[in-house]
């Protein structure tokens, strides 16, 4: 049940552009004393310039997985398995080390929780702006460098001193800002940011969101949101994708995914937020995440779907795509709602 | 409703207490081979000490300046002391040296340590100052001062412990104190102590059993210590120096300029002795880091 | 850093030089010893005197060392004296003081000990930081481990098994001394050339006595510092290994080693004595040696309360030095 007013804003049949990212079957495993965990099981999406995307899922269930597999930042025991990143046309999982090296920041950035410990403590912010930039351009001369440097900084609304700062004389809020700008540098293609207000006070949490908000609107990069407030995301994203387990479980237009939730699990996690029906009477999701060294056969939030079939044990469902454009993973659900 | 998950059944035999150990060891290579170095030390002191005159360690019990041979292996020294007989002596005096000061160091620290943290004030102010106030002071100077005013007749093996705990109580203290203090905030001290359990029966009964693993680490660090100064002080003519201590024979031999005169086996033999013994400890010590500080492990 | 931090400093090193001067002071005096005594005594047997002079000399000398006072008087004189840098006369080099004697040989202990501690420091901590470094060769990673395996041999025994295969064996290095023998100190460059020869082995023997410290404890802060998110977002932004390496790990997990450098400043300063007199190397060491040989007990006495002094004032100094290099500290 699309509204005019969705379809009007968002039209989802394909576009004449093409997409700015593509990500295609990506799988990650991590191989533990205990066995083999598949982090990132199978996931594919696509993105537009422009376009934000809201990943969200308890904790454990791949989103920041998929944050570090796309920028390659995967570490052993953990391994990227197959699948492609294709940024621009070009796939960034089969460059060499130092082409993603180079790729990283300049076609897609990562906007850590800056509030936390982002920054190197004892060097100035303006060195720790200076150095990526170099690390891309090494030519470009001094006095070019820091105008990008103090623009950057004007554009999350920093004062250009705070180029000549240490990270401990910042606050949380600011901090976050300078590491969106650091992410901005060198106008990416692709902006992930991995939980960028955890830990941040809701005033300040809002302000950072419009501040990404508005540095994609002047790059007109893709924005790839991480994060577990669903109720944040719904303010600020176009699209929600919802990952449980490793696998992408459904990806709708943030409107109908509130209004329509396809997935079991999605409608799971929307309930569970406050709203004005349950007067903030907190409702969890019953049971708890399965461990992914032991996932559950077939549909992996089978014994947690209060609506399973026998199916659903016995068979994984299979990625469908649906008229509208939204994805889905379920047994349940063959058509639009 | 919660995932019914199967029970992974344990199948394994449970395994008995030594091949845990040895288990363990595997995995923690320092501690194995301080462990298996210190064990050959420990067999060579012991059978030598049943089989050989204690004798043949003192001057003129042999012929002198002889190179290592069938009859004497370490070779003989310019005094006339067996090297072998020598190292044997040399090494058990060593180990009394390191058990008693060790023993003694870390007995004052842990008594000390404890009294500071659990009972705090101005108890712990003063004890925790002294300790402050020495850290700073090179202590083997100190030791020079002790020992050098003492009577040469009065330097015997005791009196070097003695000297050496002396001024070595500090690491302990402060190592147990800072544990004391975080154990005090526990649960179970608090739980205690609502229970009414004396502070002598919290000390005795929580505490103490917890802190074990931190007195043991300790406890091989002071003997190290220990053995390292004993060492230093030998080495520089304080020790008892009639007694074929390592640290001394290696004073005397650069005192007669052994290398200059070609007898290169006189300082070597209680060179490699004192490698093997501080090698040992210092890598016994490290396995027991790892033990406690699970940390360090990563990055093998 | 604020002023009263810096009084509070200032007023601790006070204490720690007074606790010294008073150990110093009153363990000889508590012991039965009487040196002044054993010394003339030796020397009356080995002939030169009648015991009835030995009396005399020994009243005049005592009188000349103060000893014929008060013992709160004797400390209350020594206490002035400490803070003068007059640490007396020796016995056996009378009338040379002991700051004259110092003052002879200490050139030669700050020289050996600036050279091999800056080098030790900066070798092991390379190491270390290299050992904790995942990204680092394995190679390169495996360099320190033989440091860390010497790090249970004491410098002095080091010394001695570098002067058997170095000096003995293979002949490279002399056997000790400062110079050899029969030379004439000038200032050419044969005889620079001379000294340094002879300076391989002792430093030598006090690197690879204390590198492997460094290392060890590098390696557990380089695996601290490794896994901070700072560390990540380097990586994230494209940085170079070396850029990342340098100025993201290498700088941070420096800063809490530079408090061990104070802490292991006693340590450092004993070893290098105990080498000196290993070698024979006309430093402070040698002095103290020469001193113990000789019953020679304010030498003994001096040089222990002038070293204490300086470890505990540069201790103190180095706290001083640390907020310059962390910006945190600058501030608070």
């Amino acid at each position: 049940m699309m509204t005019a007013l969705d379809s009007g804003l968002r039209p989802t049949p394909p576009r004449p552009v093409p997409p700015v990212l593509e990500v295609r079957n990506l799988e990650v495993t991590y191989y533990t004393d205990l066995g083999r965990a598949k982090a990132l099981d199978d996931v594919s999406f696509t993105l537009h310039a422009g376009e934000k995307l809201g990943m969200v899922g308890e904790s454990g269930s791949g989103k920041s997985t998929l944050a570090l597999a796309m920028m390659r930042m995967i570490k052993p025991p953990g391994r990227i398995e197959g699948g492609a990143v294709i940024v621009g046309g070009e796939d960034l999982q089969a460059l060499d080390e130092d082409g993603m090296r180079h790729a990283r920041l300049s076609r897609i950035a990562y906007i850590p929780q800056g509030a936390m410990n982002s920054l190197n403590p004892v060097t100035r912010i303006g060195a720790q702006m200076v150095d990526a930039i170099r690390a891309h351009s090494p030519r470009e001369s001094r006095s070019a460098v820091e105008d990008r440097c103090r623009a950057a900084l004007r554009s999350v609304d920093l004062s250009p001193d705070v180029f000549r700062m240490y990270a401990h004389e910042l606050s949380g809020g600011m901090k976050q800002r300078v590491c969106i700008a650091i992410g901005i540098l060198l106008s990416p293609a692709v902006i992930i940011a991995d939980e960028p207000t955890s830990a941040l006070d809701v005033i300040t949490q809002r302000q950072v969101m419009e501040t990404i908000d508005k540095v994609k609107d002047e790059i007109n990069a893709a924005v790839i949101l991480i994060g577990h407030d669903m109720g944040l995301m719904a303010q600020f994203v176009d699209k929600v994708g919802v990952m449980y387990a490793g696998r992408l479980v459904e990806i709708s237009p943030v409107r109908a995914m509130f209004k329509t939730p396809l997935h079991p699990y999605s409608e799971a996690l929307i309930s569970s937020l406050p709203n004005l029906d349950n007067k903030g009477v907190f409702q969890g999701i019953p049971g708890l995440a399965p461990s992914l060294l032991r996932l559950p056969s077939g549909c992996a939030f089978h014994p947690r779907c209060q609506r399973a079939k026998a199916e659903c044990s016995a068979v994984r469902p299979a990625v469908r795509t649906l008229e509208s454009g939204r994805v889905v993973t379920c047994h349940l659900v063959d058509r639009e709602p | 409703m919660t995932i019914a998950q199967p029970a992974v059944p344990v199948d394994l035999a449970q395994p008995g207490p030594v091949s845990l150990i040895l288990r363990y060891l595997r995995r923690n290579k320092s501690l194995a081979i301080g462990l298996a170095i210190l064990f050959v030390l420990i067999a060579f002191t012991l059978i030598g000490m049943l089989l050989v005159d204690p004798k043949g360690a003192y001057p003129l019990a042999a012929a002198t300046k002889k190179p290592p041979s069938l009859k004497y292996p370490f070779g003989t020294d310019f005094f006339g002391r067996n090297l072998l007989v020598a190292m044997v002596v040399g090494m058990w005096q060593t180990a009394l040296i390191g058990l008693i000061a060790g023993g003694l160091g870390t007995l004052i620290g842990v008594v000390l340590g404890f009294v500071s943290a659990y009972f705090g004030g101005w108890i712990d102010t003063i004890i925790k100052g002294v300790c402050q106030i020495l850290t700073p002071i090179p202590v083997l100077l100190i030791q020079v001062v002790v020992a050098g005013s003492l009577d040469k007749r009065d330097v015997t093996i005791l009196t070097m412990a003695l000297i050496v705990v002396m001024l070595a109580w500090m690491g302990p203290t402060l190592v147990v104190r800072s544990q004391v203090l975080t154990m005090k905030e526990r649960q179970f001290v608090s739980v205690a102590k609502l229970s009414g359990v004396s502070d002598l029966g919290i000390i005795f009964k929580e505490i103490l059993p917890n802190l074990l693993p931190f007195i043991a680490a300790a406890f091989v660090g002071q003997v190290f210590a220990a053995v390292f100064a004993s060492f230093y002080l030998a080495v520089l003519g304080l020790g008892p120096l009639r007694e074929p201590l390592l640290g001394n024979i290696i004073w005397s031999a650069q005192g007669q300029g052994a290398f200059f005169n070609g007898w290169w086996w006189w300082p070597i033999a209680p060179s490699i002795a004192m490698i093997l013994i501080l090698g040992s400890l210092a890598l016994i010590n490290m396995g027991l880091d790892e033990l406690a500080n699970p940390r360090v492990r990563r990055t093998e | 850093m604020s002023l009263k931090l810096v009084i509070r400093r200032l007023l601790f090193l006070i204490l720690v030089i007074w606790s010294a001067s008073t150990i110093t002071f009153f363990i000889p005096r508590l012991s039965p010893r009487n040196a002044i005594r054993e010394r003339f005594a030796e020397l009356a047997r080995s002939g030169g005197f009648s015991p009835g002079d030995l009396e005399k000399i020994i009243a005049s000398y005592s009188q000349q060392f103060g000893l014929d006072k008060p013992l709160l008087q004797q400390y209350w004189d020594f206490l002035g004296s400490v803070l003068r840098l007059d640490f007396g006369y020796s016995l056996n080099k009378y009338p040379s003081t002991m700051l004259d004697l110092i003052m002879q040989s200490i050139p030669w202990t700050l020289t050996l000990l600036i050279v091999t501690t800056i080098l030790s420091f900066l070798i092991g901590n390379l190491l270390g930081a290299i050992a904790a470094w995942p990204r680092a060769p394995r190679w390169a990673r495996m360099v320190a481990t033989p440091f860390v395996l010497l790090m249970g041999v004491p410098p002095v025994l080091m010394g001695v098994l570098l002067l058997f295969f170095l000096g003995f064996r293979l002949q490279w290095f002399p056997l000790g001394g400062a110079y050899s023998i029969g030379v004439v100190p000038n200032w050419s460059w044969g005889f620079a050339f001379d000294v340094l020869r002879h300076q391989v082995l002792p430093a030598l023997a006090l690197i690879l006595g204390s590198v492997g410290g460094w290392v060890l404890s590098m390696r557990g802060m380089g695996v601290t510092i490794q896994g901070e998110d700072y560390v990540n977002f380097a990586e994230h932004k494209g940085l170079g290994g070396i850029t990342i390496f340098r100025d993201y790990y290498l700088r941070n997990a420096l800063l809490p080693q530079v408090t061990g450098f104070a802490l292991a400043l006693g340590t450092v300063v004993t070893s290098a004595i105990v080498v000196e007199g290993t070698f024979g190397l006309p430093g402070i060491g040698t002095t103290l040696n020469n001193a113990i040989r000789a019953n020679d007990f304010p030498v003994i006495y001096g040089i222990v309360l002038f070293i204490t002094i300086a470890v505990a004032t540069l201790m103190v100094l180095m706290e001083f030095i640390y907020p310059l290099l962390d910006p945190r500290i600058r501030q608070n």
